[in-house]
């Protein structure tokens, strides 16, 4: 209570008398007393560091006596020895420097081995002349303090170390996503390339003939099984075949590989269709079923030959296994060519071939296809496939059509299947032109 | 490289006099020298500057690699010779900064003329026959500290550096805590300064030489002043009456004196 609010508080008189006993006994604490037993350590030293006076407290705090101490010891000798290069590096300088020094932490000696972590503030006194007489220093118990930032560190170090070990991780991660995207890339690289030795990157202009192509890959990641070609056999006549190897990945490329250069080659030395793939279905056997490894395709192969004169183009085809092909027709109906008999290539050692003939008439066009079209899904399950009616249906729908515009609509009915259509498909048509001139002959252009 | 700016330099004194580099050692900055600038800057043009890290140097030149060998301050010495194209300049160096000036002397002798070792020590820990003053227990324990923050903590947590009111001229330009250095910074420098050992180096000093000692020094004591002088011939021992690792300050009228005296022993 404030001695100057006593007259206006007329409390009991008991209590005035316990007041003033209470500032007696304080009044009687005295200046020595107070810097004795004050709750900090008090320190004084000469400007050499050599200790001139030291309080009760501190001697108490360091367990020493006040002999061994006092024109016996210097500051920093009761610094441990990190404490000591700090003083002599940083304290005792910046003391002389600026006079005056708050809140260093050191750590101080004690008599019995102990350290105790202290704050520390010193003053120069100086002397009339401005002189520098002597340094007094107070020091506080830090014990608390230090442990709690000791305590704050801890956790500091072990955040940033948390913090190193998450940026390690995540430069690790990085850089295996990184190779493996390079081995993604490779990958798909090899494979896109792989992918082109099994279809021809575009199709060769034919004189007399429209065609057009539309390969749907299932899986940029897999290679496809399906595979088509058109190429020229003599100067008249011109070949194509369009199939469907069993199984995907490398070993159904493989096989597809060998099937395309095994009709090209075949058909170069007899272009009768039941024979090229009679060819086919003897290497294809030699080299996996009679190995114990049957492999297969199923094909169409045959031989386009346009006619200048009649913009006609005579197809002779054979199939092996392979779904029917289909024409749409200029008087707008569809017919599929139907090979009754056919067999898978490359099952049996000798295996019959049935081959089928018509006249594409100008304005109309065949259709190859692979099953990836005909056994789409049209619903949840695989019991609900798109299948041959609905295609003839389609086919008729849009006859009669270019090439183009077939596999334009057919494109467009593939889409429509969505995740449906969940097999690599490959569409090739050929037609015969509406005007019967070619466009890589000049001198065949009507007169204008 | 503005090596100007990134070593902080200030030059006092008369433009045509012999030139006096003042290099400050691990703790606070050129301004440890202030106090004995004045006296020397009378007749001398007087040099100071700041290494990379400490003071008022640019902190972003500062590099783990090249300041974890005492090669790498020396680079700094050189370079600023350099950049004020000097001459066998005089090259005061406090504490191992003494030993920094050797290797600059070393490596550019046509820019350094003469050594002044203020409060030298070649190695820190005592050594089969030598005293170096701590045992490597000790100076694990400084580097132990400096490493867990002790001593750097309250420097950095609030900088305690205040202007002195009684002695306004010392003021506002040294408020800033010029000694509270970047701890990650002081660490470096305290492990390259106290684990370094240049005893060999100071055999191949072939300047003249001035080792400049204090009588009383927790740091360097007293012998191993005694050493250097020893292991270079020639060289000139002055011990003196001061207490402390850094006379410049707690004796600056007799370190300048001492200074200065052999300065005029070398023309």
């Amino acid at each position: 209570m404030c001695r100057a609010n006593e007259e206006s508080e007329p409390s009991g008189a008991e209590h005035e008398v316990g007041t003033d006993a209470a500032f007696t006994a304080l009044l009687e604490d005295s200046a020595e007393e107070l810097y004795e037993s004050a709750p900090c350590g008090y320190l004084s030293t000469l400007m050499d560091g050599t200790i001139a006076k030291i309080n009760a407290t501190l001697l108490d705090w360091l367990g020493l006596q006040r002999a061994a101490v006092v024109g016996c010891m210097r500051f920093a000798d009761l610094l441990t020895v990190g404490g000591k290069l700090y003083h002599e590096t940083h304290f005792a300088p910046l003391l002389r420097m600026q006079g005056e020094l708050r809140g260093i932490a050191l750590e101080m000696k004690t008599a019995d081995g102990g350290r105790l972590p202290v704050l520390v503030s010193s003053m120069v006194k100086h002397g009339s002349e401005g002189e520098p007489l002597l340094i007094r220093t107070t020091l506080f118990d830090a014990s608390d303090r230090r442990a709690y930032e000791e305590e704050l560190l801890r956790r500091r170090q072990e955040a940033e170390q948390a913090r190193a070990e998450a940026e390690r991780a995540r430069t690790e991660a990085e850089e295996a996503r990184r190779q493996a995207e390079t081995g993604r890339t490779r990958l798909a690289d090899a494979l896109a390339v792989l992918q082109q030795s099994l279809v021809p990157a575009f199709l060769p202009a034919v004189p007399g003939l429209e065609t057009a192509v539309y390969y749907h890959a299932a899986s940029a990641e897999h290679l496809g099984g399906d595979f088509y070609d058109l190429f020229p056999v003599d100067g008249k006549r011109w070949a194509f075949f369009l199939g469907d190897v069993c199984g995907k990945g490398p070993q159904a490329a493989a096989l597809t590989s060998l099937t395309r250069y095994t009709l090209r080659t075949a058909a170069l030395h007899d272009p009768e269709p039941a024979t090229a793939l009679t060819t086919l279905n003897a290497v294809l056997h030699e080299r996996y079923a009679a190995g114990g490894d049957p492999r297969y395709c199923t094909c169409i192969f045959g031989i386009v030959e346009p006619t200048a004169e009649t913009g006609h183009a005579t197809v002779r085809l054979a199939s092996g296994g392979h779904p029917p092909a289909l024409v749409l027709r200029a008087d707008g109906h569809a017919d599929f060519l139907p090979t009754p008999g056919g067999l898978l290539v490359g099952i049996l050692p000798t295996a019959p071939f049935v081959t089928t003939e018509t006249i594409l008439a100008p304005g109309e066009t065949m259709l190859l296809y692979t099953d990836g079209l005909t056994e789409a899904r049209t619903g949840p399950t695989r019991d609900h496939l798109y299948g041959d009616d609905a295609l003839h249906a389609f086919a008729t729908t849009h006859a009669p059509a270019t090439p183009q515009q077939a596999i334009t609509a057919l494109t467009g009915l593939l889409e429509s299947f969505g995740d449906g259509l969940d097999d690599d498909t490959a569409l090739l048509a050929l037609g015969a032109p509406t005007t019967h001139h070619t466009r890589t002959d000049p001198a065949m252009n009507p007169p204008r | 490289m503005d090596v100007r700016r990134r070593n902080n330099v200030s030059i006092a004194g008369p433009v045509d006099g012999p030139v006096v580099v003042l290099a400050h050692g691990f703790g606070c900055d050129q301004n440890m020298w202030r106090l004995v600038v004045p006296a020397l800057a009378q007749q001398y043009r007087v040099v100071t500057f700041d290494y990379v890290g400490s003071g008022g140097s640019d902190l972003s030149a500062w590099s783990h690699e090249r300041y974890s060998s005492l090669e790498g301050y020396a680079s700094d010495v050189v370079e600023v010779c350099e950049e004020l194209d000097l001459k066998r300049a005089v090259f005061v160096g406090h504490s191992v900064s003494a030993m920094i000036g050797v290797l600059a002397a070393r490596a550019a002798p046509e820019r350094i003329g003469a050594l002044v070792m203020v409060a030298p020590s070649p190695r820190y820990i005592n050594d089969d026959g030598y005293r170096g003053g701590f045992s490597a227990q000790d100076i694990d324990e400084l580097l132990a500290s400096l490493e867990s923050n002790y001593l750097g903590w309250s420097a950095t947590m609030a900088p305690v550096i205040m202007g002195n009111p009684q002695r306004p001229e010392l003021g506002q330009e040294l408020t800033n805590s010029f000694c509270a250095t970047d701890p990650d910074i002081a660490r470096v420098f305290a492990r390259t300064t106290f684990l370094s050992d240049s005893r060999e180096d100071v055999r191949t000093v072939s300047v003249p030489t001035l080792v400049l000692e204090c009588a009383q020094d927790a740091i360097a004591p007293r012998g191993v002043g005694a050493y250097v002088h020893a292991a270079i011939p020639g060289s000139r021992l002055v011990t003196l009456d001061a207490t402390g690792h850094c006379p410049q300050l707690s004796a600056p009228e007799a370190t300048a004196e001492a200074i200065v005296d052999f300065l005029r022993s070398l023309t």
